[in-house]
């Protein structure tokens, strides 16, 4: 046997020993939760509250180093790029566009390479190291066009790295679990993205031209996250755990018979030969998720202009305008895991299309007339709240939809489906914002989203039942 | 004791060098800080009052040191000479009648902004808090009207775009918005289309103000008049930004794109003859991005960063009259001046 594989196998953590270990997938054979006898609730409880995999908390670490680099120099490049370097105003608003823009469509491609290569860490870990290199860029660099390049590589890098690790977080976890894995991975993502801001804005008190300094630290930050991700996460097979899991005799995995030979010795056939698929998309379930998705995604029109609706009227939210997004990390932050943990109690698909009542309470509060401190906190409170129903929530409901195979494509995805419709929602939006009005305007977005509230409602109905996971797995796998 | 597995061992390594690495890199850079402002100005100092009395400039100080980023004066006769300052730090300033409108960040563990109108005793009168970092603010040169503007940022991954906000306040206190609630005329037609920006107001005087105005999705921008008692702004000519008007109003300096080559745009100062017409344009050879201000009406004053030291600025100064006349360095270590032609 290659010894590379094998290590690799053996520090993933892979059935390799013994063929009825249940696999990152062997859960799923689990009886379906209809009829249920008291054991097995008591079973279905006690594998809710088991603890998330150490997998997915070091993801979340990762994600948490990564964030504060990232979120760091986020947050002072405006002041950079105008203060220190003395960049034209619209040259700052063409550095914003190209944030937005670079990272929605490799999302798919970084899911489709995971997939491909069944190798989705080092697709992340490709992800992470662009962004860490452009954090060393910065350093060297002051020119305008090297700047924008390095945004947009970063973006690139968060693209391509977001689908893999969603894979890895979903392939890691217990399927009865995995709203409060992802809303535990989330919390952590969350705190660097809060810890991020508030961190660059100390060293620039304190060193009133200190944007090396941040850079630096960033720097470092993207590094040790890195090297977290490189050393201490297994390098999870999702594709081959799944087929392993579902050929688990000597017969079914085409290896000949061999008296005294455990299931797996010999080397673990055709491994390279899993073909891979966009036929998911076709998956009556999935598109199902994805239109909803969509559509509601359709009517997310952005916080910039929630916040700006709040600062129109409110002199707290004026005051506090350059933070309130921290505001609505913290939020987030506190509730990714309480309300990950609802949406495996009452299900994943419900918990998604509630949240979004959150975002029309997000809404109405910024068209109340008279705001004030409380009716500002009211909305950061609700778009956190929103935030920990969608984000982790979707790439849960997904994959445990989506076969092990082809799960990383389907997340990244429904992201880029959910993160396209929103930056076409957000242009839409302005331009009813100005011949409406602000308040009529999101009173009006407001009012559509509470209309299509029931029927996505509907639409989801029954996607909270266990995926044919397992029949799936089958069909990709080699034929022969 | 049980010896940590290799990869742990390298985690450990790893991490050790980065944390040494970094805390050695602010370890340095905060001596490097503290050096430097622990040390004299680098140039000799005066007294406030004595500058103050005769016409002067003031300006935001940019030279490193414990006065970087106060507002410093000098004598318009002797601009290179021993500058004063005032402690109060302003990122953009500007001087008339008897205010000074100031915008700063306000630093700490929350940053944020705000506009400070001062007196003539560097008293706070009022203050106003801005949504973003400060970019331009001018007065009405009986000091009754001040314009702020400020870019809208704070989320980091904003959906919205680029944006400014810019207000005229009266200085006794009246507040009369924000320029993008304004009837915006284009040709004189109504312009309907959803994006519009409003930056860099100089007044003419308490009713008109040049300002410029910009659409990203009709990817423009112009030159515009605003009339504070119909609440209207008209475009006057297409393209330029940054407005500002000569003390005599005979003219109009303002940045404007030249061309764009290998995808930068090349900027050049124009000054526009009001009476005429004509727009002249001054080639400058790096990227601009300051509101111009008359030291005269015969010679414009603008600041440009360092291309080698990044947040020290210099002001340097162009005679337009003079044609072929190059740009002369003004005043070093020096951003945002205000020109007080009149001592207090």
């Amino acid at each position: 046997m290659d010894p590379t594989t094998q290590d690799e196998q053996t520090a993933a953590d892979q059935p390799v020993a013994e063929c009825t270990r249940p696999t990152t997938s062997g859960t799923r054979q689990l009886p379906p939760a209809t009829g249920r006898t008291a054991e097995e609730i008591r079973a279905q409880r006690a594998a809710r509250n088991a603890r998330v995999s150490s997998t997915v908390v070091t993801l979340g670490i990762v994600s948490l180093l990564t964030d504060i680099s990232s979120e760091s120099v986020a947050a002072i490049l405006p002041l950079y790029l105008t203060t220190a370097l003395g960049m034209t105003t619209l040259a700052y608003g063409f550095v914003d566009g190209l944030m937005q823009g670079a990272s929605a469509l490799v999302r798919i491609a970084g899911g489709w390479a995971a997939d491909r290569g069944d190798h989705p860490k080092w697709v992340a870990f490709a992800g992470y190291g662009l962004s860490a290199l452009t954090r060393a860029g910065l350093l060297l660099t002051t020119g305008f066009v090297a700047i924008t390049s390095l945004v947009a590589i970063d973006r690139v890098g968060k693209g391509l790295r977001t689908s893999p690790r969603d894979a890895m977080i979903a392939a890691s976890s217990n399927p009865k679990n995995l709203g409060r894995s992802f809303g535990v991975h989330r919390m952590l993502d969350t705190v660097g993205a809060a810890v991020g801001p508030l961190l660059a804005f100390v060293v620039l008190w304190l060193l009133p031209d200190g944007y090396h300094t941040v850079f630096v630290i960033s720097f470092g930050c993207a590094v040790i996250g890195l090297a977290v991700l490189g050393l201490m996460v297994p390098d999870l097979r999702p594709r081959q755990a799944s087929w392993l899991g579902a050929h688990q005799t000597r017969s079914e995995r085409k290896l000949p018979s061999c008296k005294g030979c455990t299931c797996s010795d010999g080397a673990v056939p055709t491994l390279t030969e899993r073909p891979f698929s966009w036929r998911f998309v076709t998956e009556p379930a999935l598109r199902r998720v994805l239109i909803v998705a969509g559509v509601l995604a359709l009517l997310t029109v952005g916080d910039g202009f929630v916040y700006l609706s709040l600062q129109a009227r409110d002199g707290f939210a004026t005051t506090w305008f350059p933070l309130l997004y921290v505001g609505t990390n913290i939020a987030y932050m506190l509730l990714a895991i309480p309300v990950g943990r609802l949406a495996d109690r009452v299900g994943r698909a419900k918990v998604f299309v509630a949240a979004h009542a959150m975002l029309a309470g997000a809404y109405a509060c910024a068209a109340v007339g008279g705001a004030s401190a409380t009716t500002t906190i009211a909305a950061l409170a609700l778009l956190g709240a929103f935030y920990a129903g969608t984000d982790g929530v979707l790439a849960a409901v997904v994959g445990q939809r989506a076969a092990p195979a082809v799960r990383a494509s389907a997340i990244g995805t429904a992201q880029t489906v959910v993160a396209v419709a929103r930056m076409a929602a957000s242009s839409a939006f302005g331009v009813l914002w100005y011949t409406l009005g602000r308040q009529p305007a999101i009173v009006w977005v407001g009012v559509l989203l509470t209309l299509a509230l029931p029927v996505c409602w509907f639409a989801l109905r029954g996607i909270d039942r266990p995926g044919p996971a397992v029949l799936t797995s089958d069909e990709v796998a080699p034929a022969r | 004791m049980r010896r940590l597995p290799p990869r742990a061992l390298a985690l450990v390594g790893i991490v050790t060098a980065v944390v040494v690495g970094v805390g050695g890199y602010v370890w340095w850079a905060a001596r490097a800080h503290q050096a430097a402002s622990g040390a004299a100005p680098s140039v000799a100092s005066t007294s406030l009052e004595s500058v103050l009395a005769g016409p002067h400039i003031l300006f935001r100080n940019t030279l490193p040191g414990a006065q970087y980023g106060l507002v410093a004066a000098v004598p318009l006769a002797d601009p290179t000479g021993a500058r004063a300052f005032t402690d109060v730090a302003c990122d953009r300033l500007y001087h008339a009648g008897d205010y000074t409108s100031c915008l700063r960040t306000v630093r700490g563990v929350a940053t944020t902004f705000e506009a400070d109108l001062l007196d003539s005793h560097w008293q706070s009168v009022q203050t106003w808090p801005l949504p973003g970092i400060p970019s331009r603010t001018r007065l009405s040169d009986d000091g009754t009207l001040v314009a702020t503007t400020a870019f809208v940022t704070g989320h980091s991954y904003a959906q919205i775009g680029f944006s400014t906000e810019t207000k005229i306040h009266g200085t006794d206190g009246t507040d009369l918005g924000d320029l993008e609630s304004w009837t915006f005329l284009v040709d004189g037609t109504p312009f309907t289309t959803a994006d519009r920006n409003f930056w860099g107001v100089s007044f003419i005087d308490d009713d008109t103000f040049y300002v410029s105005a910009a659409s990203q999705s009709a990817g423009k921008t112009w030159i515009a008049t605003g009339k504070i008692s119909t609440r209207t702004i008209s475009t006057l000519r297409e393209g330029g930004e940054c407005p500002s008007v000569s003390p005599d109003r005979s003219k109009v300096a303002y940045k404007k794109v030249q061309r764009v080559q290998d995808g930068q745009k090349v900027w050049a100062y124009a000054v526009l003859d009001v009476g005429s017409g004509t727009e002249t344009l001054y080639p400058v050879t790096e990227g601009c991005d300051d509101q111009i201000e008359w030291l005269d009406d015969t010679t414009i004053l603008y600041g440009m960063p360092r291309a080698d030291e990044p947040a020290t600025t210099d002001l340097w100064s162009l005679d337009i009259a003079t044609p072929g006349a190059e740009p002369q360095l003004f005043i070093e270590g020096a951003w945002s001046p205000s020109v007080v032609r009149s001592g207090s």
